[in-house]
């Protein structure tokens, strides 16, 4: 299984196993409905994500786009409905939770003390599966921080990098384990004009790979022309789910043919748009 | 004497492990609140002791200083978790109700005065070599696991949400480290005292970071801050029968400030350079 890298690219030498096709599902929500005391995040939601699928989860301020990013990930429990992740239930021991890559939107570290780049990259191959770091792990490290265009940061404190850097240390924390479902929540939210390249760069790469890729987002930006699918969520419902609102984009996006979007494709883009992004 | 050092350097070397994981945590002051906790057990273990009829009633001390800090440290773990009580707050019950229940509870036993000074600042000239190789094996034993777990450790602790959304068991290894903590609390009883305690686990990361710009690297120049300042406040304490509690304590704050103004002149040269 020890993947040998000399280079730092995430190229496409990771093949996926046959049970990671194209077409089983990465990640289903059925009927899920969140509640914080009187307010509702979530009502009723389902929605399914197959692999190799790059879409979206848009919405405006308080719609539920982090509380349900939460919910995959296993952070919230829903009252009531369930998340599967690779058809196992994310609450369950065997969740294979070792499978997602979750980039969050700023560092959710509470770390008093100082951390190295190359030891958070290195927290990211941990998991309830692997709890030590394996063999390769620093060699897989630094070739995640290189992609990431880090690669003379790996023994500098996190602490000291600008915020951009930052950001994508925490990129490639979740790029190490070679997600097959990475899952980014506001990634262009506050990022300059070269960091958006690079998170555009990461999304097509990790699509490439055969990975489902869900992205939050208050708007779709340079992002517009990799997504596949577009789910606007309002006041915790699914509003549309379908078609992303720069379709013509989608043409030129490799995989297209795999795409299978269900869900009401004839919602009003342009009220999409006005209202949204 | 002997005894003496080798107690006192164990948990110069043990303590600032744990500590560097409690910083980590921003729980810097666990430490002081287990040790106040602690001081009820003394007082338990005194009154069990003289129940007993034990020939020596100040037997069960440390036992029963172990037993109530470890449940301490689980109950204000169990209450930040449940996220009721903030963490100062929980600490804060936690330091004035050992202590004051270890006071009421001292008046009840009768016990004598030596044994709670003794408690409360350390008294390495009575440790005995039984104490000095138990001390030591515990010690051992938290470096090793402080250290072979390093990894699920940091991951726990410098990114919560990022290792549960990995499966890690955040709350399990949460735990496991505040029992390492009231188990080192113990076990520094003797040498540093229960005010003190929390001086050595802490003040010895406070003087790694100044310098170390990684958590593996923090945490081992701690380690060996820790050990050299107990080293030599123990040999100074033999010396001039002191207590030793304080000495190891004075000498570790006196090597922060040594370390910090050395790191500031370094910084300030290096600014200097870059302005050239």
């Amino acid at each position: 299984m020890a993947r040998s890298r000399s280079d730092g690219a995430f190229d496409n030498d990771y093949h996926l196993d046959k049970d990671r096709s194209m077409h089983s599902s990465a990640l289903s929500a059925s009927g899920i409905s969140v509640r914080y005391g009187e307010t509702v995040a979530l009502r009723d939601l389902s929605i399914d994500v197959p692999m190799g699928q790059t879409s979206a989860i848009l919405g405006a301020n308080g719609s539920g786009k982090s509380t349900l990013v939460r919910a995959m990930l296993g952070l919230v429990k829903p009252q009531s409905g369930s998340i599967q992740v690779f058809g196992e239930d994310v609450a369950s021991r065997t969740a294979p939770l070792e499978r997602l890559g979750y980039v969050p939107q700023r560092t959710t570290a509470q770390g008093g003390l100082a951390a190295s780049a190359g030891e958070v990259v290195e927290a990211g191959l941990l998991s309830r599966v692997t709890r030590f770091l394996p063999p390769d792990g620093r060699a897989r490290a630094r070739a995640a921080l290189a992609t990431m265009g880090l690669a003379d940061r790996y023994d500098f404190p996190v602490g000291g990098l600008s915020g951009g850097q930052q950001q994508r240390v925490l990129i490639a924390r979740a790029l190490v384990r070679e997600p097959d479902l990475l899952i980014m929540d506001e990634p262009l939210a506050g990022v300059d004009a070269d960091n958006q390249a690079v998170v555009a760069e990461v999304v097509r790469a990790a699509h490439e790979r055969g990975a489902a890729v869900v992205l939050v987002l208050h708007e779709a930006g340079p992002l517009a022309s990799l997504l596949q699918r577009a789910i606007v969520l309002d006041r915790g419902c699914v509003t549309h789910d379908g078609a992303p609102p720069a379709a013509v984009g989608v043409h030129a996006m490799p995989g297209h043919d795999h795409l299978h979007p269900h869900g009401d494709t004839t919602a009003d883009l342009s009220d999409l748009q006005r209202g949204v992004l | 004497m002997i005894a003496a050092i080798i107690t006192a350097v164990a948990v110069g070397l043990a303590g600032p492990t744990v500590g560097s994981y409690l910083v980590q945590r921003k729980m810097s002051l666990l430490g002081d609140g287990i040790g106040h906790v602690a001081l009820t057990g003394v007082a338990l273990g005194t009154i069990a002791g003289a129940a007993l009829n034990l020939s020596n009633a100040n037997a069960l001390a440390v036992p029963g200083a172990m037993i109530v800090s470890l449940a301490g440290a689980l109950i204000v773990d169990q209450m930040q978790s449940r996220g009721r009580v903030a963490a100062d707050v929980a600490l804060a019950l936690m330091f004035y109700g050992g202590a004051a229940a270890g006071v009421v509870l001292f008046e009840i036993s009768g016990g004598d005065h030596e044994t709670f000074e003794a408690a409360l600042f350390g008294s390495l000239s009575d440790v005995s070599p039984g104490i000095a190789i138990l001390t030591s094996l515990g010690a051992v034993a938290v470096i090793a696991l402080a250290f072979g777990f390093r990894r699920i450790l940091f991951a726990a602790t410098h990114d919560p949400e990022f290792a549960l959304a990995s499966g890690i068991p955040v709350r399990g290894l949460t735990m496991a480290l505040s029992a390492a903590a009231a188990i080192v609390i113990t076990l520094a009883m003797q040498a540093v005292g229960l005010v003190l305690v929390g001086g050595l686990m802490i003040v010895p990361v406070a003087i790694a970071q100044l310098h170390a710009g990684s958590f593996a690297r923090t945490m081992l120049r701690a380690c060996l801050y820790g050990g050299a300042v107990a080293l030599v406040g123990a040999i100074l304490t033999v010396r001039w029968d002191i207590e030793s509690g304080g000495l190891i304590v004075v000498a570790s704050v006196l090597l922060y400030a040594t370390v910090a103004t050395i790191a500031a002149r370094k910084a300030k040269s290096a600014t200097g350079l870059a302005g050239a």
